[in-house]
């Protein structure tokens, strides 16, 4: 699987940038980044299930309403994520991952408290598509 | 900071005229050259922005500790009359709703801890729930969680976390009024489930600390501070019911604004009219989430006298002060010589009432309300006391904290956790993190110099020294 992120400056928070061939994948990549800050993802396992599901026609508010639904899913669940799948068509967004409960994590990172909307950017490049924006901790 | 844009007024304000033609209000800065110096660009461009909004009354202002935020910068101040159309905005306040510190003063003294002082410090790692992904003991049903979002600190007294007498020293006496649990979603108040009493990460800390210097005799007395002296500082906020909301309005104020034809220079400035149903909505939620902040810092404050009471059994730790420092407020303020009610929004910045306030508890009503200046776990903090100048410099407003002069990321290139808490160990400073990232990116050397800080605010007239505060022991998530 090939995982493309990264992490960029910003003084109070944390900026995250990622790309995808397909926009699914480059959202999906953004939600390993985030969830990356809370956990390291290799000692993650994908043993539970969680689903978002939203519509919402704006693809930059979009990106910010997955990543915030994923950080409601996994404390509502009670567990960290590492593995992501979406599919969206139209306005409608559908999506999974997968992750284990808190207790069998070692090393913690810091909490994500939500995705904002500052430097919040859906473009598409040469290959695909680049998406960011900065998540508050 | 490129300060050539601004006109120096004196040695700690700079402003930055408004500008018809920019549709824009002043901008403000307290502060000095040096610390402005530091500060990011985005600094002004965030705060510029906020002057574009409607019904600004006065300037956009930062504190001496500000730094870029997302939407507002962290260490803004900005005030909006209902009246002429002013705002209420999400991005103004933050996903970490009434985020504060409760500061507990001892009757202990250095010479007492000292013996006791690693024992205490693995007691509270272990007694005091912190990290993410880590939860509290304390389970709500969802009548008592509408009760603590209605009553706050008030809630958690009742319910035997403290005692009364804590709420004489908490703003708005432990409760924040006109609270609208009705304006909470499901999500929110789900995702509070098992963290009521926890304290989180990042920032967040709960720190032992001994009062190293007085600054102002006569308002350490009326606070109860004295050289040698114990004192014990919370910082946390409203945890996932408050984060919750703060993604819930942040896209409905988003496209409310859109809407109603307000435009934002940035999205994450999100907001309403005060006088639209979404104002009216959010506010009701923010207060909800503002009380569930004061009920929690209750109970950890609570759990914190519980630990002490085992190892010290006949130490008494009191309420100093509880203070917001991420919030909007409706309060009366005197303008052009009028008395108008304004909705002050600070960000990362501390309400600083002055003397005779008839809000402040009468012990605090002759020097001023108490002011905390959270520190980074290597440096130290700071207490102060409001001043009169500050009504009219801003809104009653002063610093937070030292404030971020690096990113998280610089800050995980420069330090690594465990050497970085060994060091603070051979400096008498006991660590316990339950993530070494998350120490790292804490470091000292990423903050701004508190010292500095906590002079610039005196000099400015936001607030005047009271106390230096020296970490002993920090508990981080």
């Amino acid at each position: 699987m090939s995982v493309s992120y990264r992490y960029f400056d910003h003084e109070a928070d944390i900026g995250i940038e990622a790309d995808g061939k397909t926009l699914d994948k480059a959202f999906e990549n953004a939600a390993c980044a985030m969830f990356a800050i809370m956990a390291e993802p290799a000692t993650v396992l994908p043993e539970r299930e969680v689903r978002v599901e939203f519509e919402e026609a704006d693809p930059e508010l979009a990106l910010v309403t997955w990543l915030n639904q994923l950080l409601a899913q996994a404390r509502l669940h009670g567990v960290v994520l590492c593995a992501y799948e979406l599919r969206h068509s139209g306005v409608r967004w559908q999506g999974r991952a997968w992750g284990m409960p808190w207790k069998g994590v070692g090393e913690r990172g810091t909490e994500v408290k939500g995705a904002t909307l500052t430097m919040l950017k859906v473009e598409a490049i040469p290959r695909g598509w680049r998406v960011r924006c900065v998540v508050d901790v | 900071m490129d300060l050539s844009r601004l006109r120096r007024v004196d040695d700690t304000c700079f402003t930055l005229p408004a500008s018809a033609g920019e549709s824009r209000a002043e901008v403000r800065f307290y502060g000095d050259r040096e610390l402005l110096a530091g500060m990011d660009d985005m600094v002004l461009t965030q705060l510029g922005n906020v002057a574009r909004l409607p019904g600004l009354v006065g300037a956009a202002m930062a504190m001496p500790d500000a730094h870029w935020g997302y939407g507002f910068p962290i260490g803004g101040v900005a005030a909006f009359d209902a009246d002429a159309g002013g705002i209420v905005s999400a991005g103004g306040v933050g996903f970490d709703i009434s985020c504060g510190i409760r500061c507990l003063r001892s009757t202990l003294r250095l010479e007492d801890l000292a013996p006791v002082l690693p024992a205490l410090a693995d007691r509270l790692y272990q007694g005091i729930p912190a990290g993410v992904g880590e939860e509290g003991n304390l389970r709500l049903s969802p009548r008592e969680l509408d009760a603590v979002m209605l009553d706050g600190a008030r809630w958690a007294v009742g319910r035997g976390f403290g005692t009364p007498e804590d709420l004489d020293f908490i703003e708005e006496h432990g409760r924040m009024a006109d609270a609208q649990p009705e304006q909470v979603s499901e999500l929110a108040r789900r995702r509070q489930r098992g963290e009521m009493g926890t304290l989180g990460s990042g920032n967040h800390y709960l720190e032992v600390q001994s009062v190293e210097r007085i600054f102002d005799a006569a308002a350490a007395r009326s606070f109860g501070l004295r050289e040698g002296g114990i004192v014990v500082s919370i910082h946390c906020g409203s945890r996932g019911l408050g984060h919750q909301i703060g993604t819930d309005y942040l896209l409905s104020l988003a496209k409310a604004a859109s809407r109603l034809g307000i435009h934002l220079p940035d999205r994450e400035l999100a907001c309403a009219p005060i006088h639209s149903a979404e104002g009216r909505a959010y506010l009701g939620a923010m207060r909800a989430a503002a009380n569930v902040a004061l009920a929690n810092r209750q109970i950890l404050a609570h759990l914190a006298r519980e630990i002490f009471a085992k190892l010290l059994p006949a130490a008494r730790l009191d309420t100093l002060y509880d203070v917001s420092h991420n919030t909007c407020k409706a309060e009366m303020h005197a303008v052009d010589g009028r008395e108008r009610l304004l909705h002050v929004h600070r960000k990362g910045a501390t309400r600083a009432l002055g003397p005779g306030h008839r809000e402040l508890p009468p012990p605090y009503r002759e020097v001023g309300q108490p002011v905390i200046i959270g520190g980074s776990m290597g440096t130290g903090s700071y207490v102060l006391a409001g001043t009169r100048a500050s009504e009219a410099m801003a809104w009653s407003s002063a610093s937070h904290g030292a404030g971020r002069a690096m990113s998280r990321k610089q800050a995980l290139k420069r330090w690594s956790g465990r050497p970085l808490i060994e060091e603070l160990g051979r400096r008498g400073i006991l660590i316990r993190a339950r993530s070494l990232r998350g120490a790292a990116e804490e470091a000292p050397g990423a903050y701004k110099d508190v010292d500095r800080v906590a002079e610039a605010t005196e000099r400015a007239g936001l607030a005047r020294r009271v106390a230096f505060l020296r970490p002993l022991v920090c508990i981080k998530g």
